[in-house]
C-alpha cells in the first residue's frame, strides 16, 4: 500500500479513509439495476482487494508450481510463498507455532476435521460435546455426525430472547462428561459476539476442550488464540477478504500431535509401504493432496491488507456503522431486529411485517442493494425466533452510511409496494 | 424491467388476501411441497368428484409470489377436469420458464399475472411450487415435493 488508510483521531480512536478503501476493491464501482452496487451481504462472503487479486494472479503468472515435491526453482517458489502464508496467519491469529496452522477448504473443512480425527477416535459412549442454540450448520452437523459414530451425546445451550447464550445454562450443562465445547465466536444469523474466552475458560475447568467457530470474527475483530486459550479455533478465507476454498483450523499443537490423520494421500506421508505407512509431521499431517496453494497466498495476501487497514481501526469503524445501521432500520415501521444482542458485530438480522424476506431481497436487489434473505445456516435460530427466514445486512469496512440510507429507502419501497 | 411487472396488484392482493386458504378436511387427494433452502411450504388439498376437481385449497407459509401463485392456482382449477389441470401446469411451466411465445395466455388467465417472474430465474421455483404440489397430489405421491 502506497499510504496508510487509517490515521488517529483527536481522541485516540483509530480512524478509516473508507472512501480511498473502496477504491481497494474494484467490483464495489459496479451499477446493478441502474443504481450504484451496495453490497451488505459480507457475512456470505467478503468482496476481494487488489492486493488479494493480484497476488493470485501473480502466482499463477509467475510461480505455479506444485509444493513440497520438486526440486526446481518453480516448485521451491511455490512452497515458500505457501509456507510463508501459513506463517503470515500464524502472526494474524498469534499461533505460538506455524506448525499449529492447517490449510484446510474452509470454516467447515476444518470443524469437519477436528470431529474426525480427534472426535471419532477420543469420544465414547456417555461422553458429551456442548454446543450452543446459535451455531451455523457448520457447528453442528459435524459434531452430530461424529455423535452418531461414537454413541456421545450433542449437548444445546440456549439462548435468550436477545439472541445471547444463557451463561447460567451453559454452565449448567457443563460436566464432567463434556469432552468439548463447539462454540461461534460471532453469530452469523444474529450478530452476537460470544464471550468466548470466558466459555474457554469454563470449559477448560471441566477438563473439555474448546472449538471456536471464528468464521464471522476473524473479518472484524482482532482474534489471539493464545489469549483465549482455544485448543481449535477455524475460519475461513473467503469471509476475510481472501479467496474461496482456503480456510485454517488452528489447534494446539500437542493435540494435533496426538489425534490421527483425517485424510490419507500425497503430502501428508513420510513413507509408504503396503506393509504400512509413517505419516508426515505437522502440520502436513492433516494436509492430503495438493493444496490450494493460490488461496493459501490469496489468504497471505489478505491478512497483510487487513494488518494495513488496521484491525483495531476497522472494529471501531464498523461499531459506529452498526450503531448507525440498527437505528435506521428501526425507524422502518414494522420492522423487528433479529437479534439485539449486548456484544454485537456487524450483522442486523430483521423480518419487516408484510412483506417476506425473498420478496424483499428481490425488491432490494432492484435499488442494487445486496443482503441476505433465508435461514442463514442456522435452522435452529429461525425457530427460536419463530421466523422462517430473515433478511440479513451484514456489514465490511468498505461499507458506508450512504449505503445504510439506500438500504433503508429500499425497504420503504418494499412497503410502499406491499401497503 | 420494472419491479410493478412482477408484484402486480393482483399478486398483491391475492398474497395479502389467499383465496382458498383453508384445509379440506374430507380431502380425496393431499400433497406437501416444501423448499427447504427459502422455507416456503405448503399443503394442496382436493376434492375430486366424477373426474373434475370440486373444491382445491391450500395452506402454508411463503413469499408472495409463492402464495399469490397457489392462491390463484386455486381459483383456475375448481371445475377443470385431471387432464385439463395437467395442461394448466404445462402452460405455466412454459409461462414461467420459456419464452412466452406459443404459450396460451388466454387459457391461463388470471395466471397470466405471473409472467414477469420468467425475469427473475431465482423466483420461478416460488412460483411452480404450487404446481409441482398439485400434480403430486394428482398423482398420489406421498412424499413432500420441492422446487429447489
Amino acid at each position: 500500500m502506497s499510504a496508510p488508510h487509517s490515521a488517529t483521531s483527536a481522541n485516540g480512536v483509530p480512524t478509516l479513509d473508507v472512501a480511498r478503501l473502496r477504491e481497494d476493491f474494484p467490483i464495489l464501482g459496479q451499477q446493478i439495476n441502474g443504481r450504484p452496487l451496495v453490497y451488505l451481504d459480507n457475512a456470505a462472503t467478503s468482496q476481494k482487494p487488489v492486493a488479494v487479486i493480484d497476488a493470485i494472479a501473480r502466482y499463477y503468472r509467475e510461480d505455479n508450481s506444485n509444493v513440497h515435491r520438486g526440486v526446481h526453482a518453480l516448485s521451491e517458489r511455490a512452497t515458500a510463498a505457501y509456507e510463508a502464508a501459513r506463517e503470515t496467519v500464524r502472526g494474524f491469529l498469534n499461533a505460538a507455532s506455524s506448525k499449529e496452522i492447517i490449510f484446510t477448504r474452509g470454516t467447515t473443512e476444518a470443524i469437519n476435521l477436528v470431529a474426525q480425527a480427534w472426535g471419532r477416535s477420543t469420544l465414547q459412549p456417555g461422553d458429551e460435546v456442548l454446543i450452543t442454540h446459535m451455531e451455523h450448520h457448520s457447528n453442528i452437523v459435524p459434531w452430530q455426525m461424529v455423535c452418531e459414530q461414537t454413541g456421545a451425546t450433542l449437548r444445546v445451550a440456549p439462548i435468550n430472547e436477545r439472541g445471547e447464550v444463557i451463561m447460567d445454562e451453559f454452565e449448567r450443562l457443563l460436566g464432567e462428561r463434556t469432552k468439548l465445547v463447539a462454540v461461534g465466536h460471532v453469530s452469523n444469523a444474529l450478530g452476537t459476539i460470544n464471550p468466548v474466552a470466558r466459555m474457554i475458560e469454563l470449559a477448560h475447568a471441566h477438563e473439555a476442550l474448546a472449538l471456536v467457530d471464528g468464521a464471522q470474527a476473524t473479518p472484524h475483530m482482532v482474534v489471539d488464540v493464545q489469549a483465549l486459550g482455544a485448543d481449535f479455533y477455524a475460519l475461513s478465507g473467503h469471509k476475510m477478504f481472501g479467496p474461496t476454498g482456503i480456510g485454517v483450523l488452528y489447534g494446539r499443537e500437542a493435540l494435533l500431535d496426538a489425534m490421527p490423520p483425517w485424510q490419507g494421500g500425497g503430502d501428508m506421508i513420510k513413507a509408504v509401504s503396503f506393509e504400512g505407512t509413517l505419516y508426515s509431521d505437522l502440520p502436513y499431517k492433516f494436509e492430503a493432496g495438493t493444496p490450494h496453494i493460490a488461496g493459501g497466498v490469496g489468504l497471505g495476501a489478505a491478512v497483510d491488507y487487513l494488518a494495513g487497514v488496521g484491525r483495531e481501526a476497522i472494529a471501531a469503524y464498523e461499531a459506529e456503522l452498526l450503531a448507525y445501521t440498527e437505528a435506521r432500520l428501526q425507524e422502518v415501521d414494522g420492522l423487528r431486529l433479529i437479534g439485539t444482542a449486548e456484544n454485537k458485530a456487524a450483522v442486523a438480522s430483521f423480518v419487516l411485517e408484510g412483506v417476506h424476506a425473498h420478496d424483499l431481497g428481490t425488491i432490494v436487489d432492484h435499488h442494487g442493494v445486496a443482503i441476505r434473505a433465508g435461514h442463514h445456516c442456522a435452522m435452529p435460530v429461525m425457530e427460536f425466533f419463530g421466523v422462517a427466514a430473515t433478511s440479513r445486512a451484514s456489514l465490511a469496512f468498505y461499507n458506508t452510511r450512504e449505503e445504510i440510507d439506500a438500504l433503508v429507502t429500499a425497504l420503504q419501497d418494499a412497503q410502499r409496494i406491499f401497503g | 424491467m420494472d419491479l410493478r411487472d412482477l408484484y402486480q396488484d393482483i399478486i398483491v392482493d391475492h398474497n395479502r388476501s389467499p383465496r382458498n386458504f383453508r384445509r379440506i378436511d374430507n380431502a380425496t387427494r393431499m400433497a406437501q411441497g416444501y423448499n427447504p433452502l427459502c422455507g416456503d411450504k405448503l399443503v394442496i388439498y382436493i376434492t375430486l368428484k366424477d373426474g373434475a376437481i370440486s373444491d382445491v385449497s391450500f395452506q402454508g407459509e411463503g413469499c408472495a409470489i409463492s402464495t399469490a401463485s397457489a392462491s390463484l392456482m386455486t381459483e383456475v382449477l375448481k371445475g377443470k377436469t385431471e387432464a385439463e389441470a395437467e395442461a394448466l401446469f404445462d402452460n405455466m411451466h412454459r409461462l414461467l420458464t420459456e419464452d412466452a411465445h406459443g404459450v396460451d395466455v388466454d387459457e391461463l388467465g388470471k395466471l397470466a399475472a405471473l409472467e414477469g417472474v420468467r425475469a427473475y430465474p431465482t423466483r420461478v421455483k416460488c412460483a411452480t411450487l404450487c404446481w409441482h404440489t398439485l400434480q403430486a397430489a394428482l398423482e398420489e405421491v406421498d412424499e413432500p415435493v420441492t422446487t429447489e
